[in-house]
């Protein structure tokens, strides 16, 4: 049970260090105006980072949250704009669209047993086809309703302000965290990660959470594409491109073992206040060159990887493997190259 | 001290039976069949699909800008395939791209023309043997493993061509993505090349069996006394450098190394290719001869659309579709369902 939190503190430490650098260096890093701008710039990819966490929980992923973020944004905008449809009916579509979408990607890796990778990678390039047949423009939106959302925020007494997006996610983010720790579905998706025969053998539903689960990533997915349409009034059939990777970073920065099974939702959260920070961090500096971020990105990926190895295979005895492979002589015990 | 080339007990004549052959592979057939399936289309959309012409000392043809375009993909399937087969994946390897082509491209302003290119595929070797030691010596899951330098390979590309595209006029290094040898352009020649030199080290020796024992079960292959670090390491390497060389014909061919987007998401085109060409994910089997129709499936179907005159808007959602019909054609499960009404009755 130990090693299972561990991570997540870990997360939680490296985000403080963060944190402390950039205070230690621009003193505006104390403000609530930082955080609330990362967590206005971060509400698309954090709400679809929610959704991501479950599928990689259950021992999957999900590689069409990129397209679908991009599909939601062209959809939502050619109807508003194009057709002059009110904002909310179009969420509502989308959203009903969203759903479909997952729950056919679920039934599918359910029904044929082909790998979710092949699946939601098919699912990449149909997302992402469907907005480039909607339009290959930009277009922006210029509909009342989305000024009014943008008016809608909460004001801190040092100038920051909690914009709607940034609530969507904590919103988002709260119920991400009930779902998975105190319901029956949460339980669902870890048992099928930890172990789909035993969770077969104890009688889980797989299929309907095998299809629930890509059906809430998608879900999300299209929930941040809206939280992106309203971030950046426009829809574009390339935006969000690799979204998908910045999202599984998060999840994996924030403890969740690609494995499936083990990892919270919480973490998730930790990991993208870290991209975050790093952005920010980036920006203020201003010296510094934007591939930096995901050099920084790649090398906290590694730290944390390398971490849960350490922590899952039982830390010093993990070590001494390592030593003993690399001088066959003293191998004894012949240690067993066990993959996943 | 890695595997020994076992050579075979008894030498078996090779006698070929093509019908024989296919009756064995039932999963050939429809692999090859999509392809044919896919040409004829090809055809019925553009009369002069088929022909090839000679003009200026070089072939020219659809048939022949397909092996050309695909070249590139052709390469870094055959190095994915190795990767499969040991139950891996490499993500990584349009990144690879981006800094091969980075590194040669950099280096050329300034240097003989074999020198960037060595280095090149040197840094291609450094990060397929990098990946090697993640997955093989630190046992951590491929995907995850590869997914590192698929995201830190963009920026070392960017920080190489410090932000910018780097161009270049060398004759000798665009030769290689934009040459013609004996009225062929020169990729075609590289990429078979490559593919026979790789059939010949795996299928001639022992490797290849080792390979797939060890994606069967790579702990069963450990305790049999096969070096399951060593054929992972060595498969990652294999696929690093492929990667290299298609990244020398990306950059050869625009004359450029651009670190945003060259090979951009051809990782996803090199794996498609492979599952296509019947690989399965979980390991254990391989055909690298299947898996370059199924590169050659891509292509085919992109150059189609794009003779197609379809706007260019269609061709992901048709390319999803298509593949997706593909992959459940090959789909057990799928046939059973399908076929199930069928069954009832003759039985």
């Amino acid at each position: 049970m130990k090693s299972r939190i561990l991570p997540l503190i870990a997360t939680f430490v490296v985000f403080v260090l963060l944190y402390l650098v950039g205070f230690q260096r621009f003193d505006a890093f104390g403000t609530t105006k930082v955080l609330s701008n990362v967590l206005t710039d971060k509400a698309f990819l954090g709400i679809t980072a929610v959704g991501m966490t479950f599928v990689i929980l259950s021992g999957g992923i999900d590689l069409s949250v990129g397209s679908v973020i991009a599909f939601t944004g062209v959809f939502c905008a050619t109807l508003i704009e194009n057709s002059g449809w009110h904002p909310l009916v179009v969420f509502g579509l989308s959203l009903v669209i969203g759903a479909c979408f997952g729950a056919a990607m679920g039934a599918v890796i359910y029904y044929f047993k082909i790998p979710p990778f092949i699946v939601t990678l098919s699912g990449q390039f149909l997302a992402r086809g469907m907005a480039f047949v909607i339009t290959t423009a930009s277009v922006p939106v210029t509909h009342p309703f989305y000024n009014e959302l943008g008016n809608l925020f909460i004001r801190f007494p040092d100038k920051g302000k909690l914009s709607f997006v940034a609530m969507l996610f904590l919103v988002v983010l709260l119920l991400g965290i009930v779902l998975a720790h105190f319901t029956r579905f949460g339980r669902n998706v870890y048992a099928i990660g930890g172990n789909d025969t035993a969770a077969l053998l104890l009688g889980v539903p797989i299929r309907n959470t095998t299809i629930g689960i890509y059906m809430l990533s998608s879900l999300l997915a299209t929930l941040g594409g809206i939280a992106y349409s309203l971030y950046t009034d426009s829809g574009y059939p390339l935006a969000a491109t690799g979204v998908e990777m910045d999202a599984i970073a998060a999840v994996v920065i924030g403890g969740t073992l690609l494995t499936g099974g083990v990892g919270y939702v919480a973490g998730t959260f930790i990991g993208i206040l870290i991209q975050g920070i790093i952005q920010t961090y980036i920006t203020f500096d201003g010296t510094l060159n934007s591939w930096w971020a995901k050099i920084a990105i790649g090398f906290l990926l590694l730290l944390f990887i390398a971490l849960q190895k350490f922590l899952t295979a039982g830390g010093v005895v993990w070590v001494r493997s390592l030593f003993r492979r690399f001088m066959p002589g003293t191998a004894k015990q012949p240690v067993p190259a066990s993959g996943g | 001290m890695s595997e020994k080339i076992v050579k075979p007990v008894q030498e078996k004549k090779v006698t070929f039976n093509v019908w024989a052959w296919f009756a064995a592979n039932k999963r050939a057939l429809w692999t090859l069949a999509a392809l044919i399936l896919i040409l004829l289309v090809n055809r019925l959309i553009s009369p002069t699909f088929f022909t090839v012409r000679y003009q200026d000392g070089r072939l020219l043809g659809s048939i022949i800008e397909i092996l050309n375009r695909g070249a590139a993909v052709m390469l870094l399937t055959t190095g994915m395939t190795l990767v499969i087969a040991t139950k891996g994946i490499d993500l990584s390897v349009g990144a690879v791209i981006a800094i091969c082509g980075a590194v040669s491209a950099t280096l050329i302003a300034d240097q003989p023309p074999a020198v960037a290119i060595l280095f090149g595929l040197g840094a291609a070797l450094l990060c397929g043997v990098w990946n090697g030691v993640l997955v093989a010596v630190f046992n951590i899951q491929p995907i995850v493993a590869t997914l590192i330098l698929m995201v830190v390979g963009r920026g070392i590309a960017q920080m190489i061509t410090n932000g910018q595209i780097a161009i270049f006029n060398d004759p000798t290094l665009s030769f290689i993505g934009a040459g013609v040898v004996f009225g062929l352009p020169f990729p075609i020649f590289l990429s078979i090349g490559v593919l026979i030199v790789v059939w010949l080290f795996v299928r001639r020796t022992a490797v290849g069996l080792l390979i797939e024992s060890v994606g069967a079960n790579d702990r069963a292959s450990f305790y049999a006394g096969i070096n399951a670090t060593m054929i992972k390491l060595m498969v990652y390497t294999i696929s690093g450098l492929c990667a290299g060389i298609a990244g020398l014909i990306l950059t050869g061919y625009i004359k450029g190394a651009d670190a945003n987007n060259a090979g951009l998401w051809t990782e996803l085109d090199a794996i498609l290719a492979v599952v296509i060409g019947g690989t399965s994910l979980n390991g254990g089997r391989f055909n690298l001869g299947l898996s370059m129709i199924g590169a050659l499936i891509i292509q085919s179907l992109y150059t189609g659309i794009l003779i197609s005159g379809l706007p260019v808007e269609f061709n992901l959602v048709v390319k999803a579709i298509v593949i997706l019909f593909i992959l459940l054609l090959q789909s057990d499960s799928f046939r059973q369902i399908v076929l199930q009404p069928f069954r009832r009755k003759t039985a």
